[in-house]
């Protein structure tokens, strides 16, 4: 339909000023005129099917419920909400007790034949608002107006529409993680939450159960990550400056040609299988290697952790400062050189300080990943929340906590649950600073040599 | 100018060489006259004289190749000591190509390829063995752009005789920034702000940092790749004023689109056209009296 109101839209446009010869008094390309009236047909539509889509279900729901007898009512909330799933599984022919499904038949015809003529009356609506689009724009289809402005503040409108969604998506989550975690606030404080030195989040279901209490202090946690992204960046930060420094200033063309793309493959490796590198590899290698020199190292260490998970960071750490190092005009290299410097020494007294800002920003960027990596460290770093600094311990993490309390059948209203929550936010908040001061460094580096 | 009366007396010399030189010219021009491009297929020779009379550099036979394209063509040239080499052209005709060849520079570029003989003092400096660190220390360059690093003023300007161990101490290393700093006129406008970054000084104070930062290594040579041609009329003035004042420690090498700036810092002047060096003479008789037509339309100003 909108595609026939561009057509007719545009050979009105023609029409209105006699054929094609004089085109040119239009104000707009005839085809503007088309693309006007093709969204006056087909957006009043798109809206209400949008509308209708997110309100008839709730609708119907309630004329079935209003039309159910009293006796199958009159109970609960959930029991209703209960009550409304057997209906619409009966009404599209899945297995309901069959008991039940005597008593809900009537409902669930009644809710099939209401979804039936709701499809129909939005059709019917669709048609007719298409229509009457079409015509209002025809109306307005005149040589002077002015088409070609309206048409882009259509495309404006979905621009601006497109990009605000993942705001508003960012905002969401925030949101919900915040609810619940105020929620776990309540039963649990802030204080000791943040500053507690104990962490075992095992609460009892039944109140008579033995280890009910349960201790919510997240500072091993924090302790952990902190250990673990340290001998990432350990691992990370010399390794990727390096490879960065050697690819922009000696690698010839050939030799970056080759190394480029296999570090982007190294980027490219999922997480997951990073993570069992670590633990199957990795770990046991330092386990040996620990013995035999007389070394006690757990089977899941943060060293092991922490190793691959430098690794994964290398090519992140590599292509910002890369970036960074080849925004560094060629003049401070050629002043440096017409000195008599050597490379190193022009990379180092130089190089490097100009672009240090840029690197400060890109290894804070490169914190935050590691901070917020979690597949590596549920395999390969354990479970336990000892707080210690030996790397050869097993530790934990923030985000492995948040997949051990979250995986299995939970129920969502124990402190177990919602420390999920609060965790999430806790590392919420410090991967958002460091990614805004971050981006902040980076920026501001950018502009000097603009 | 300090080179003029040398000049005068150069001037008598070289009368005989101009008499040979002038045969061909004559034949030449006309031909070029036709098809000013069509010089770069022709066999060609240097008008002039390319030789100084107390060189610091030599270069004979200099050919630069990027990739496949040839850049310069068979250029010789001396630069004298204590005296301003002016190297003149249309853009693209190589003479920033021809000072980078001095110190090496064109190492930096991949696909250059230089070859001929180059000598500093009479040392090759062009083959292998040549250790270009300490080359570029004895052979300065100032480029186009003021290019201070992000440092302090006091930094850039220590830079190079850090690199080179000219200091032992602190206030060996105060005094050679200050004398540099002095040198290149910049000492009273920037003593009180030495601990301050070189990139926030003006353009034409840039410039000057730039120059302070290569004479404080104390070079020999000093190459000059159009300095002035970013910064205004006053801050050229000024460094114009500096060159003639440097020239009296240095030997300088600097490349110019302006034709003024030629005539009032050199005392020889080298017209190079598409990679050619078509002429070099003495300032004065470039400008007064070309012996090529190639130089002559150029200078007054009919082409470039």
């Amino acid at each position: 339909m909108a595609v026939a109101s561009f057509v007719l839209g545009r050979r009105r446009s023609i029409a209105t000023v006699g054929g094609y010869s004089s085109i040119r008094s239009l104000h707009s390309l005839p085809k503007y005129y088309g693309y006007y009236a093709a969204i006056w047909c087909g957006l009043p539509g798109l809206l209400l099917v949008a509308a209708w889509l997110s309100l008839s279900d709730s609708v119907i729901t309630g004329r079935v419920v209003a039309s159910l007898p009293e006796a199958l009512r009159g109970s609960s909330d959930a029991q209703l909400g209960l009550l409304v799933n057997d209906i619409k599984n009966l009404a599209a022919g899945q297995f309901v007790n069959p008991n039940r499904a005597v008593e809900l038949g009537a409902a669930a015809e009644l809710y099939n034949s209401l979804q039936a003529s709701a499809r129909w009356i939005l059709s019917g609506l669709i048609v007719a608002l298409g229509l009457a689009g079409f015509l209002y724009s025809a109306t307005r289809l005149q040589p002077d107006f002015r088409a070609r402005n309206k048409v882009e503040t259509v495309i404006k409108a979905a621009l601006v529409v497109a990009s605000t969604i993942a705001i508003f998506t960012t905002v969401g989550i925030l949101l919900s993680v915040l609810f619940e975690a105020l929620r776990f606030f309540q039963k649990i404080s802030f204080t000791e939450f943040l500053f507690g030195l104990t962490w075992s989040p095992q609460t009892a279901l039944r109140a008579d159960q033995v280890g009910s209490s349960g201790a919510f202090g997240a500072i091993p946690l924090f302790a952990g990550t902190l250990l673990i992204s340290g001998i990432a960046m350990f691992v990370a930060l010399p390794i990727g400056l390096m490879t960065a420094v050697y690819l922009t200033e000696y690698a010839s063309p050939r030799i970056r040609a080759v190394i480029k793309p296999v570090l982007e493959i190294l980027a490219g490796i999922p997480t997951v299988v990073y993570g069992f590198f670590a633990a199957l590899t990795v770990a046991p290698l330092l386990r040996d290697l620990g013995t035999s020199l007389g070394l006690e190292v757990a089977s899941e260490s943060a060293l092991g952790a922490g190793l691959v998970m430098g690794v994964m960071i290398i090519p992140f750490v590599s292509s910002l400062t890369d970036d960074v190092i080849n925004a560094v005009p060629q003049a401070m290299r050629d002043g440096s050189y017409a000195l008599g410097a050597t490379k190193s020494e022009t990379v180092k007294r130089v190089i490097l300080p100009a672009a240090l800002p840029g690197i400060v920003g890109g290894a804070l960027l490169a914190v935050s990943r590691a901070i917020g990596e979690t597949m590596i460290v549920v395999m390969a770093a354990g479970l336990a929340a000892n707080l210690t600094v030996n790397p050869l311990q097993a530790v934990t993490t923030v985000t492995v906590q948040i997949v051990t309390l979250l995986v299995g059948d939970q129920e969502f209203d124990s402190a177990k649950t919602l420390a999920a929550f609060a965790l999430g936010l806790v590392l919420f908040v410090v991967t958002l600073i460091l990614n805004v001061f971050a981006l902040h460094v980076v920026r501001k580096y950018r502009e000097q040599y603009e | 100018m300090s080179g003029s009366q040398t000049a005068e007396a150069v001037d008598l010399a070289e009368e005989e060489q101009l008499d040979n030189s002038r045969a061909p010219r004559m034949d030449q021009s006309q031909a070029v006259a036709e098809d000013f491009q069509s010089v770069a297929q022709e066999e060609y020779e240097t008008h002039g004289t390319v030789t100084a009379e107390d060189p610091v550099m030599t270069v004979r036979d200099c050919n630069v190749f990027y990739g496949d394209a040839q850049a310069l063509f068979d250029v010789n040239l001396d630069i004298g000591r204590n005296q301003v080499v002016a190297l003149i052209g249309p853009s693209g005709c190589g003479k920033s190509t021809f000072i980078r060849c001095l110190n090496r520079m064109n190492d930096t570029i991949d696909t250059a390829v230089v070859t001929g003989d180059i000598r500093l003092y009479g040392e090759d400096i062009n083959s292998k063995s040549t250790d270009v660190v300490l080359l570029r220390a004895r052979v300065g360059m100032v480029f186009q752009k003021p290019n201070p690093f992000p440092k302090s003023i006091f930094e850039n300007v220590a830079y190079g005789p850090r690199l080179h161990g000219l200091a032992s101490n602190r206030a060996e290393l105060d005094e050679i920034v200050e004398t540099s700093l002095r040198r290149a006129g910049l000492w009273e406008e920037a003593k009180d702000r030495l601990d301050q970054p070189g990139t926030g000084l003006s353009g034409g104070q840039q410039q000057r940092l730039c120059i302070a930062r290569t004479i404080a290594v104390n070079p020999e040579v000093i190459l000059m790749d159009e300095p002035c041609s970013a910064l205004d009329p006053i801050a050229t003035a000024r460094i114009e004023d500096l060159i003639d004042e440097l020239s009296e420690n240095y030997a300088i090498a600097i490349v110019t689109h302006s034709m003024q700036q030629a005539a009032r810092v050199s005392q020889r002047t080298a017209y190079f056209h598409l990679g050619k060096l078509i002429e070099v003479d003495e300032t004065n008789r470039i400008f007064t009296n070309p012996g090529h037509k190639l130089t002559e339309d150029y200078v007054t100003g009919r082409f470039g």
